[in-house]
């Protein structure tokens, strides 16, 4: 199982952010995490990426501790920043984050990915002159650039722009295609409901359903809170 | 191997990225000078013997001074949340720690470089005379600088006050390493010999060790909440 998640509870300080939250994901398969806001989805994915240990409970990746680097090696994260550094150019940023997570040649991969992702022409200048939609493309290239196992996307087709999201729903078809799995909480359910063959629905921490997708939630993004959540 | 690799790319990183906007060691540097010129006017040379305090002048500028370079060292993460990107990344606490205070080290160092002849030329003494056993204390006392500052750093990083923070809760842990430096320093530029003085060089020495070690074992359960 690529990802399992079983009871997990996140505290922060008396307030149960988490409650008793469990499911599992298998490769080759993408869950939408969704639940409207405060319903703890950023929560659960920091846990998943290693970025936050849970109260109580457990979550493995590939069997191993989400903390664990060979782990970390095979996931891709992207949060609500872009995660890329304004001093250092295209190139540099992509290189740095090759190197972190040990591909074979770092100037190969990053001169790949800036070609991938529209960006060769200005690889080698700044991230702090690119415009916002060029930030963003960058942003994937980094995520993405180091081939992961198991892809966590929190929130990621907001703010982008039409060319990043379809460079963005390219590359995950690509990646479920190669057996990849990925977790993405998202209030944009139609592009989410679009790749996702699972649904896991949070109602303020807890477990509303999870499940397979059906084709009632693809066509009616609505249904999956009419039919177990909150309207 | 990979521990060291990991450490060398941030530490590259940082310094690249330090470099280019050049606000953390520009400040730092500025600072510094600022205060030896005004305690060069502060303290009348006919009534202080300036070798007698030069130790304690020395590392009382460089304390202060690097409050604004270690401020910026996790701080610089936040923009555009690169510290989460880090984090998740393999990475292990203890690499990103390392490689962040060999930054911070360097840029230390070399604020200290361009500080001495100004200190030398300012309060007219002459420090190059145990040039050999001064590089020492300076890079022991720095590193003393580095680890605790780095540390607090990434403790504070998360705070809105942590400008404040940091000095507060730094100064009082380097009390050991700082008189042990300006006892030193104060020794080597008066011309004594070293030898009655081993021990403040041992507890410098310790110092860095057992604070290296805690910092390294420390430093993922400070990152990971």
């Amino acid at each position: 199982m690529a990802v399992a998640v079983e009871g997990v509870w996140k505290y922060f300080g008396d307030y149960p952010a988490l409650r008793d939250i469990s499911f599992t994901a298998s490769g080759g398969s993408c869950l939408a995490l969704v639940g409207r806001n405060g319903a703890g989805k950023t929560t659960l994915l920091r846990i998943l990426a290693g970025l936050s240990a849970a109260s109580r409970g457990r979550a493995t990746i590939f069997g191993g501790d989400a903390r664990d680097p060979g782990t970390r090696r095979r996931t891709g994260y992207i949060g609500h920043g872009i995660a890329v550094y304004d001093e250092l150019s295209a190139r540099e940023n992509l290189e740095l984050f090759a190197r972190l997570y040990g591909v074979a040649d770092p100037a190969e991969a990053a001169s790949d990915w800036l070609e991938r992702t529209g960006l060769a022409a200005v690889g080698d200048g700044l991230a702090r002159e690119f415009s916002r939609g060029m930030r963003q493309r960058l942003a994937i290239a980094r995520a993405f650039l180091h081939a992961p196992g198991l892809m966590l996307l929190d929130e990621p087709f907001t703010s982008l722009d039409d060319r990043a999201i379809a460079l963005m729903q390219e590359l995950l078809r690509q990646a479920l295609a190669r057996g990849a799995t990925v977790v993405m909480s998202t209030h944009q359910l139609r592009e989410a409901l679009e790749l996702a063959t699972h649904v896991c629905l949070l109602v303020r921490g807890r477990g509303g359903h999870f499940g397979e997708r059906t084709a009632e939630m693809a066509g009616d993004p609505g249904y999956l809170y009419r039919q177990y959540g909150e309207l | 191997m990979t521990f060291l690799r990991h450490s060398l790319a941030i530490a590259v990183k940082d310094l690249r990225a330090e470099m280019r906007t050049k606000e953390a060691i520009n400040a730092s540097l500025a600072f510094a000078v600022v205060i030896l010129v005004l305690f060069s006017f502060a303290i009348d040379p006919e009534v202080v013997a300036m070798a007698e305090i030069s130790g304690g002048v020395l590392w009382m500028v460089f304390a202060f001074a690097s409050a604004l370079i270690l401020n910026r060292s996790f701080a610089r993460e936040l923009s555009n949340d690169c510290l989460d990107a880090l984090i998740a990344s393999p990475v292990s606490g203890a690499a990103l720690f390392f490689g962040k205070a060999l930054a911070n080290f360097a840029l230390l160092v070399a604020v200290e470089i361009v500080c001495l002849p100004v200190f030398g030329v300012l309060y007219n003494v002459r420090w190059t005379r145990g040039l050999g056993w001064l590089a020492a204390v300076v890079l022991l006392a720095t590193w003393a600088l580095t680890v605790i500052g780095t540390m607090f750093s990434a403790l504070t990083v998360n705070l809105r006050l942590r400008e404040l923070m940091l000095p507060t809760l730094v100064y009082p842990m380097l009390i050991p390493a700082l008189m042990a430096a300006m006892q030193l320093t104060t020794v080597l530029i008066t011309g004594q010999p070293i030898g009655e003085n081993w021990l403040w060089l041992r507890l410098l020495a310790g110092f860095d060790i057992i604070f290296t070690a805690l910092a390294l074992a420390l430093v993922e359960t400070v990152l990971v909440r």
